[in-house]
């Protein structure tokens, strides 16, 4: 039978345990840890991913020839139109950026771009994150921006080696700044924990948003690259005696239903836009709003 | 069964185990069977407490917690904390455990499993990641105790099989 008291391992254990609790909420100290521990959690996520990939690659294996030649048409006319659009993009991006000059603002929108594939979600339904297949190795950095094709997933949380952990902006505890792209009112966009709805927080009941309204982030807070689409309002309730109009919006990705994920790193730090020298967000919000008016 | 050889063998299984269970946590499912899946690791920690009292005990759990907290992103030391309660409750009733009926086995699973959900609850609680009242954790707690047999079973072969000691 054991030698030692199973009583005191017990104890050491519990120390260890609420120190390191303590330490991590309050630290970055214990990343090393984890970290290294990432080594051998990662194969597991590959592993259990393993099933998804192996299906995914049956299919293509088994595509009849049709099918593949309408894709490949559906593709090539998709890349027309994108060329058109890519065109039309870089006289706009030159003169953005001339007029940007005129205005001595240094605002920039271009960034380094990797590419990841989904491997795993977050097993707890209280939380919304997932984990992706690039890590530290692959110069993933926390804090990074996440995207689809369609618009801001989330940020990165915590790297690994092999992996890395995105919290996605539907989890109950994710805010960022966001702005109509119709007018530049901007608002606080929060996450309801639940997969496809969004909230505007502390929205007066005046501000000027509508259903369908783009929201696009601002790159206040300097985490999320500026001008990224993130979701879409899909309801908008005036409620007599309320301060604040409650707004929900959608994610503009498809958060349920990517298989890749794009991670953005911005060239340079964002430069706030000089007109939120003052006042906080409701504020400035109205301003917009009236400024549109 | 535990022929007079105080020889330990097959750690290498036993790690086995843990990672299967670890590919069982993070599988994907649909939402709603995600709400009932079983507390794999610990079920399998407590398989083997329950198996190899004087082999796997506080300090496994604590290990296999902490893999754990990594596995799925949550506050390190979180579950080691819950698995090391787990297995030193375990440790202290094995012996009454092993000729409990079956019944009476799912229920102190059941009971285990939740004071250790219910515990890294409070510590999600306090980083303020919980969405969902605290009797959610229920669901997963009472399949793990219907699991529980099932995969003694299974475990116990393994076991047999490979002469894990």
């Amino acid at each position: 039978m054991s030698s030692a008291n199973p009583t005191y391992r017990l104890l050491i254990a519990l120390v260890l345990a609420v120190v390191l609790i303590g330490l991590d909420q309050r630290s970055r100290w214990v990343d090393p840890l984890r970290y290294v521990l990432g080594y051998i959690t990662a194969p597991v996520q590959y592993l259990a991913h393993l099933p998804v990939d192996a299906g995914n690659s049956f299919m293509r294996l088994t595509e009849t020839r049709t099918r593949l030649m309408e894709s490949r048409e559906r593709l090539e006319r998709q890349v027309l139109i994108l060329e058109q659009k890519v065109q039309r993009l870089a006289v706009l991006q030159a003169e953005n950026t001339r007029l940007r000059e005129l205005l001595n603002s240094s605002a920039n929108l271009d960034a380094s771009v990797l590419v990841a594939e989904i491997i795993g979600v977050d097993p707890d339904p209280n939380r919304q994150e997932l984990v992706i297949n690039k890590g530290a190795r692959d110069e993933v950095t926390q804090g990074q921006a996440v995207l689809d094709s369609e618009g801001l997933i989330g940020q990165v949380v915590e790297t690994g080696p092999l992996s890395a952990r995105v919290l996605l902006i539907t989890d109950a505890s994710h805010a960022m700044s966001v702005q109509v792209n119709r007018n530049g009112v901007r608002a606080i966009l929060a996450g309801t924990g639940q997969g496809s709805r969004l909230r505007l927080l502390y929205v007066p009941d005046t501000a000027d948003i509508r259903e369908g309204d783009l929201l696009v982030s601002t790159g206040l807070g300097k985490l999320y690259p500026r001008g990224y689409p993130v979701a879409r309002v899909v309801s908008v309730n005036h409620q007599s005696g309320a301060s604040f109009s409650d707004i929900e919006a959608q994610p503009t990705a498809h958060l349920d239903r990517v298989s890749h994920v794009l991670l953005v790193q911005s060239m340079e730090p964002v430069s706030a836009p000089d007109m939120n020298a003052d006042g906080g967000a409701e504020a400035s919000a109205t301003e917009g709003a009236d400024a549109d008016q | 069964m535990r022929i007079n050889s105080e020889r330990p063998a097959g750690t290498g299984v036993i790690l086995v185990t843990f990672l299967l269970a670890a590919l069982l946590e993070v599988v994907p499912l649909n939402d709603t069977l995600n709400w009932v899946r079983p507390e794999w690791m610990l079920l399998v920690l407590l398989y083997w407490v329950l198996s190899l009292p004087h082999r796997i005990g506080v300090l496994w759990g604590f290990m296999v917690g902490l893999y754990q907290d990594v596995l799925v992103g949550t506050t390190l030391g979180q579950w080691a904390l819950a698995y090391a309660l787990g297995a030193y409750f375990m440790l202290a009733a094995y012996k009454r455990m092993r000729v409990f009926p079956l019944l009476q086995q799912s229920a102190v699973v059941f009971l285990l499993v939740g004071s250790a959900q219910l515990l890294a609850y409070l510590i999600q609680e306090s980083v303020g990641r919980t969405l969902y009242p605290p009797y959610t954790i229920l669901y997963s707690a009472a399949a793990s105790a219907v699991i529980w047999r099932p995969m003694c079973g299974l475990l116990r072969g393994v076991q047999l099989r490979f002469l894990v000691r």
